[in-house]
């Protein structure tokens, strides 16, 4: 184990990077709890989804097939094309990571979601297995106790600011953002493509909202390169 | 736990681990051709563009609702504050409205 001052002051700016995330889950851990005990799961279940998958989404739509009695296959079957979006955001992640023994990158892949990827992307620099413990073990403890507290005690919460915690998520997502949005039009382009990418293909129903995020991030990274670089030769010649 | 739902729980973990892991594993210490490089750069600000848009929008019945609290956040993190005051501002502003609504 590395307990070097370095290592320590990486894993504190994973805390303070994930506090974002670990308010914003809040909300979304407790309307699952309250969720799964709805659909009939026990405390261990419920908890183990969190614990072992920890995917919000997929648990989500996870809880509603159960509920309608979809077969064990179509339920993961559903669960992988939801969360294959994922390769795409470590493949991205695997760019910026620091030289380190691969069991580490393994091991905090297994934290690698929507927003811990966002963070650790916008993260100037390089990554460190301890930014990335730090980030990822405040993320998950409040899904994890979240879902939990969801279950036991769910309706706590006064309703108008459970209601309100819904913009959470989106809100930290915008703040992720837009640092980038007022200095590069490239940023701009590439998050504008992708969103209206994204609404067309969620709306016409032509693709799943798993595939539909992967198709949309794709062409919009493609596009917008290939766009840059034709100008770039244009301006050239 | 029953069968069926250990069975359940297994699947999605593995097939949950996998597409996270296996990028890590496979592509470590080899030179990806610069296009692609520039690709998977450009993957974080798509990638944001593509999970607030439309998903925003439904989060909460009124969709006016939901607008207020981007056009909050995109405020607030446009005069440079940090994530947390970002997140906890857009939570306080429609906190305060919708008691006044």
């Amino acid at each position: 184990m590395e307990t070097t001052a370095a290592a320590q002051s990486e894993f504190k700016d994973g805390l303070a990077a994930g506090t974002g995330i670990a308010i914003g889950y809040v909300p979304a851990a407790i309307t699952y709890g309250l969720l799964a005990k709805s659909a009939g799961l026990t405390f261990i279940e419920t908890m183990s989804l969190s614990i072992f998958v920890f995917a919000g989404a997929a648990q989500y739509i996870a809880l509603s097939l159960i509920t309608i009695g979809t077969g064990i296959f179509e339920i993961v079957l559903t669960t992988f094309i939801l969360n294959i979006r994922h390769f795409l955001m470590s493949a991205a992640l695997s760019e910026k990571t620091e030289e380190e023994p691969i069991w580490k990158k393994a091991a905090y892949s297994f934290g690698v979601t929507d927003e811990t990827f966002s963070v650790a992307a916008m993260k100037s620099g390089s990554i460190h297995s301890s930014f990335m413990a730090g980030l990822i073990l405040i993320s998950y403890s409040s899904w994890v106790l979240g879902s939990g507290l969801g279950y036991v005690a769910g309706n706590a919460m006064p309703p108008v600011v459970q209601e309100s915690m819904g913009i959470a998520l989106y809100a930290m997502f915008i703040g992720l953002l837009v640092p980038s949005l007022k200095t590069s039009l490239k940023a701009v382009l590439l998050a504008a493509t992708a969103a209206i990418l994204n609404c067309i293909f969620t709306y016409s129903g032509a693709l799943s909202s798993g595939w539909a995020i992967i198709i949309s991030t794709l062409i919009a990274s493609i596009s917008v390169e290939m766009a840059g670089r034709a100008r770039e030769k244009g301006g050239i010649e | 736990m029953s069968m069926t739902m250990t069975a359940i729980v297994l699947g999605m973990t593995v097939v949950t681990y996998i597409p996270r892991m296996l990028p890590f594993v496979l592509l470590k210490g080899k030179e990806l051709p610069s296009f692609w490089q520039s690709i998977l750069q450009n993957v974080p600000y798509a990638t944001l563009g593509a999970l607030i848009f439309p998903s925003i929008l439904t989060f909460h019945e009124d969709p006016s609702f939901a607008l207020i609290g981007a056009a909050a956040a995109f405020l607030i993190a446009f005069t440079g504050a940090n994530i947390i005051i970002t997140v906890l501002g857009s939570i306080g502003i429609l906190t305060v409205l919708s008691l006044f609504l």
